[in-house]
């Protein structure tokens, strides 16, 4: 490995040239996974919002469309209406950008860091969750976009009337429209997989450091995924099989 | 035995390699992996062509020296062995395998299944090690510590440098080796002063070689022949995190 009679001056010599940088830990790939698993964060909390919020459809048409006109009016009077949903967006926008960075800064490292690939490469061990989250990510933003334009803007809705809410879903998920709420369970279910492998991972990142923590993210990563998915399939399966019809 | 062995060869730094295939027969299922190879030597120098270079030292699993990816696996398929410490028995009469350098951009392949490890060794001289006068061998209960922590630094200091978690791992990341030898002293009290900044200045030596990072798949410690556990991972990224935040 070194030589001997250098290796004192070798030292010293690569301690000096690559002594990092006051915080450079910020630049480093434990910084990007950082900023990965900070934002990841955020989204696994809005998600369990998001889900639990949806489950009000169970208690009525009149209970739901009054619970999502309630989003519009938090932090009211101190807010202005909308305020904090635009806040809130801004927000996840912000992390959306920072999650994705990292996501493609990464992917791109480890491009790089392995110019030639193996003849003979079978999977070792790899979980499926953490195999897909590159492409899995990728599904659940086209899955993002098409979502906001079919429940949020409206414009491929077949009601799409921000007043009615519950009518929008309701005739989102009609059974005629099966192509569209087979892609939102293949979502979900992505999403699923995507928190399996990245609530461990984030927080294996922020620090978690043994075998007996290890153990209880792996549950807790399973928990939410198993949480989010059968809180967010519910809700097309009810309108499909006609327990959330019609008001 | 008889085997067909497809092998990576590389004349040098420079050259385009290949696979190459060889056939060997009178194989016992007691020689280990590099004894096979050293058949294969015997044959190849008897016909007059050049054998296959590979790194091997002690042969008694403990050094680190040898490591090659064997039918895509890191150490060949059997779980916490090296490749000196394999066996035919593992194999079976007329299996095709397939025999592979380590795959990284820190790691250049030398010659055939040779890779230029001295990456390692930079992540070392930027931290790994105490910087204190230690003179001849302390009492042993001069300075003591708790039979857990002892424990937890003996289980990351079992890394011998072999490289495996980098050819196995799908970002081509050191981190598991890095983090083993951050875990290993920063477990012990003799390691505490220079903990945060040894975090750091090991990434920084990790990254600055072109390791990619880590995404906590666990591919590495599937193939690591000492078991080192992912949670040093947990442990890097901590005391990482504590530097950044005390901003040392």
């Amino acid at each position: 490995m070194v030589a001997s009679g250098t290796r004192d001056r070798a030292a010293v010599a690569a301690k000096e040239s690559s002594a990092p940088r006051r915080n450079a830990a910020y630049r480093s790939t434990v910084g990007i996974k950082v900023v990965m698993a900070v934002t990841g964060l955020l989204f696994l909390t809005f998600l369990v919002l998001h889900m639990a919020g949806n489950l009000k459809i169970f208690f009525g048409a009149e209970s739901f469309d009054h619970y999502a006109h309630w989003l519009r009016d938090i932090g009211a009077p101190a807010l202005p209406h909308e305020w904090f949903l635009w806040i809130q967006r801004g927000v996840l926008t912000l992390a959306l950008v920072g999650h994705v960075w990292a996501a493609a800064t990464l992917a791109l490292r480890a491009k790089r860091a392995r110019p030639i690939g193996y003849a003979h490469r079978p999977k070792v061990q790899g979980s499926y969750a953490a195999r897909t989250m590159r492409w899995g990510g990728v599904i659940i933003l086209l899955f993002l976009v098409w979502h906001l334009l079919d429940l949020t803007v409206g414009t491929v809705n077949p009601v799409g009337n921000p007043a009615t809410p519950y009518a929008n879903v309701v005739a989102g998920f009609a059974p005629s429209r099966w192509p569209v709420t087979l892609f939102y369970v293949l979502a979900v279910v992505a999403v699923g997989f995507h928190v399996r492998h990245g609530l461990f991972s984030a927080l294996r990142t922020l620090g978690q450091r043994t075998a007996n923590g290890e153990r209880w993210a792996r549950v807790a990563a399973l928990g939410f995924a198993i949480l989010l998915c059968v809180g967010f399939l519910v809700v097309p399966f009810a309108v499909l099989v006609g327990w959330v019809g019609p008001a | 035995m008889k085997l067909t062995l497809r092998i990576w060869r590389q004349s040098d730094r420079e050259a385009r390699g290949k696979m190459v295939t060889y056939k060997i027969d009178d194989i016992s299922t007691d020689m280990s992996f590099l004894e096979v190879l050293d058949v294969l030597n015997e044959q190849l120098t008897a016909t007059g062509e050049e054998p296959v270079a590979f790194d091997h030292d002690c042969r008694e699993g403990i050094c680190g020296a040898c490591g090659m990816v064997i039918n895509g696996v890191a150490h060949g398929p059997q779980k916490l062995t090296t490749a000196c410490q394999l066996h035919m028995r593992h194999f079976k009469d007329g299996d095709t395998i397939d025999v592979e350098p380590w795959r990284a951009r820190a790691f250049p392949v030398v010659k055939d299944l040779v890779v230029d490890r001295g990456a390692f060794d930079r992540i070392i001289q930027a931290g790994g090690y105490i910087s204190a006068p230690t003179g001849s061998a302390p009492d042993a209960h001069a300075t003591p510590v708790p039979k857990p922590d002892a424990d937890a630094a003996f289980e990351a200091a079992a890394c011998i440098g072999c490289g495996a978690c980098v050819a196995a791992c799908p970002n081509g990341s050191a981190m598991l080796f890095t983090a083993a030898k951050v875990a290993h002293l920063g477990a012990l009290p003799q390691g505490q002063p220079e903990r945060a900044s040894r975090a750091a200045a090991m990434l920084h030596a990790h990254d600055e070689a072109d390791f990619g990072g880590c995404t906590n798949t666990g591919e590495c410690t599937a193939v690591c022949p000492k078991g080192i556990p992912l949670t040093v991972i947990g442990a890097m990224n901590h005391d990482v995190l504590g530097s950044a935040i005390r901003g040392r």
